[in-house]
């Protein structure tokens, strides 16, 4: 039995959440291969390489797979599919993407952002944004799989797997790439980030944000997120956003400013291991979910928080 | 152009779901039902096309039960042209929803399928990515703008850490992000009217299709609950806590 990991890959790097893809892979049991698809990415895959226990890389490199465009990458994944059991690949934007292309192609039901493995055709994964968990049994011969990150631990590094070249598939000309604008910050990935700092409606905008939130995001090495109704209020952008419609996140430290606990954030956020919440209503849903709760006004709280770091 | 738009008939998203305690599934009797709201934003851009000039004509398609229907009448009061439903009380899978829909792009043959990037129920987030494998088309998922451009159609995507623009090759496959659009409330008028348009209703087995389950629910359940911690009265309590009780500091 073999699995392949389709990494996700970013110019030269890949994303550190392909370390917990490979955890999942691994879980499911029998040997596992990594994918890269990219252009110029020899350091790459010279990095999945090191991953522990993995067996092998293969690698493509074509310039059609520079932008991670579903229809080239689907079908390159489609082209190397015929040897494993199992393809997995992190449910992040690209993967939600091309994996259910790549499922169809196949003839197969994917089984979408699982958070553990039960047995090699068994998972369990969220539906209703997390108020319900679903233990799913595939009765496809081959699985395609999206891997909730955030749920299984990264694995170590130390292997040395061999690299083998493979060659890209066929580009079907469906699309091409126009432009990027991505937001540039100092600060890490919210889905990867140690600790998060989110900021609510209560914040009241955009100045507030970089007042009170970013000095301490700064000092902590934290990432920044939000609730959905600060990103409607249009104090920061939509990528900034944690919950049901934004981005999941578990780190090991979750501050919660100013955010009153939607159903719709708390999906995004509640496997967090610590959670803080700084909320001025003392009846706010947060704090049934917080770890710890400071009942007070955020503009007081923040600024002593800084000095108190 | 005709534009196809998909709709599913989900439970209402302020609804809070309950796990049926035998397990096998959530609750949904007597629970408010809505169409899914990334559904409506794909109903809402496909009108946004036509009073554009782009579209022509929009069609709604609905697969689910008898009731389906009144998400299909939402979408002809919010402005589109006609329905479609394939009735059926099984839940098919998003690979089988694809299927179905392969069929009636083939009949319909619209240039443009736009639908919403998931549905908040199962949270597959596939129909659309599929339909466009089966189809052999381009596919601009998680939108947050949409142009026509010539014979192209650009999209701009909602990605990890910001937003890419791509163009993409018609016919095509859109899905929906939140903010592509607010979606607009059907006027009392507008309802009447929705009333007289055309809507077929169809039998899932008239269309020859495999949708038979691929996975099997072994059950549902609720999940893992979190346990409200303390409150701390101050700042410095609050640092000293997170320092030396819990270690994360």
């Amino acid at each position: 039995m073999a699995n392949l990991v389709v990494a996700d890959v970013h110019g030269s790097s890949i994303d550190e959440s392909t370390h917990k893809t490979v955890t999942a892979a691994l879980a499911i049991g029998g040997d596992v291969d990594i994918l890269i698809a990219g252009s110029g990415a020899d350091d790459a895959a010279a990095a999945a390489a090191k991953i522990s226990g993995v067996r092998k890389v293969l690698h493509a490199d074509d310039p059609a797979y520079a932008h991670r465009l579903a229809e080239p990458l689907a079908d390159l994944i489609v082209s190397v599919a015929g040897d494993y059991d199992a393809i997995l690949k992190t449910a992040a934007t690209t993967g939600k993407n091309v994996m259910p292309r790549v499922a169809a192609l196949l003839d197969v039901m994917q089984i979408s952002e699982i958070v553990s493995v039960e047995a090699p055709d068994t998972f369990v994964r969220p539906i209703y944004a997390g108020n319900a968990m679903a233990t799913v049994k595939s009765n496809d011969a081959k699985k395609v799989i999206t891997v909730r990150a955030t749920s299984f631990k990264a694995a170590e590094e130390g292997g040395s797997a061999a690299v083998e070249k493979v060659s890209a598939a066929a580009d079907p000309g469906l699309s091409s790439f126009v432009g990027e604008e991505l937001t540039k910050s100092d600060r890490p990935e919210l889905t990867g980030a140690k600790i998060v700092i989110s900021g609510g409606r209560a914040l009241a905008s955009y100045e507030n944000f970089e007042k009170y939130i970013f000095p301490i995001a700064d000092k902590l090495g934290a990432a920044v997120g939000a609730s959905r109704a600060a990103v409607d209020a249009g104090y920061v952008p939509n990528d900034y956003q944690v919950g049901q419609t934004g981005k999941v996140v578990a780190p090991e430290l979750y501050i919660a400013v100013g955010i009153s606990g939607a159903i719709q954030h708390l999906a995004g956020m509640k496997d967090s291991k610590v959670i803080v919440a700084i909320n001025k209503d003392e009846d706010a849903p947060i704090f049934q979910v917080a770890d710890y709760g400071l009942v007070a006004d955020l503009f007081n709280a923040l600024p002593e928080l800084e000095q108190a770091l | 152009m005709k534009v196809l738009v998909p709709v599913k008939r989900v439970i209402d998203y302020n609804v809070k779901v309950r796990v049926k305690s035998d397990q096998s599934g959530v609750d949904l009797a007597n629970v408010k039902m809505s169409m899914n709201p990334f559904d409506e934003i794909a109903v809402e851009e496909a009108i946004r096309l036509k009073e554009g000039g782009t579209a022509t004509e929009i069609v709604a398609i609905s697969i689910g039960p008898e009731k389906a229907q009144d998400q299909i009448r939402q979408a002809l009061a919010m402005g589109a042209d006609r329905g479609i439903l394939i009735k059926t009380d099984d839940d098919i899978e998003p690979l089988g929803v694809a299927k179905l829909l392969k069929a009636v792009v083939e009949e319909e043959k619209p240039e443009l399928v736009i639908l919403g990037k998931q549905a908040i129920d199962d949270d597959s987030n596939q129909t659309g990515q599929m339909l466009a494998a089966l189809l052999g088309w381009s596919q601009g998922t998680f939108a947050s703008k949409v142009e026509k451009d010539g014979d192209k159609l650009n999209v701009t995507r909602e990605i990890d850490g910001g937003l890419q623009t791509i163009s993409l090759a018609l016919p095509a496959i859109v899905t929906t992000d939140l903010r592509l659009n607010e979606p607009r409330y059907a006027s009392l008028p507008n309802i009447m009217k929705a009333k007289k348009k055309p809507l077929d209703v169809k039998e899932i087995g008239d269309f020859g299709v495999d949708v038979a389950p691929r996975l099997e629910t072994i059950k549902v359940s609720e999940p893992p609950k979190r346990e409200a911690g303390v409150k701390v009265e101050t700042v410095a309590e609050l640092v000293d806590k997170l320092k030396n009780e819990a270690g994360v500091l």
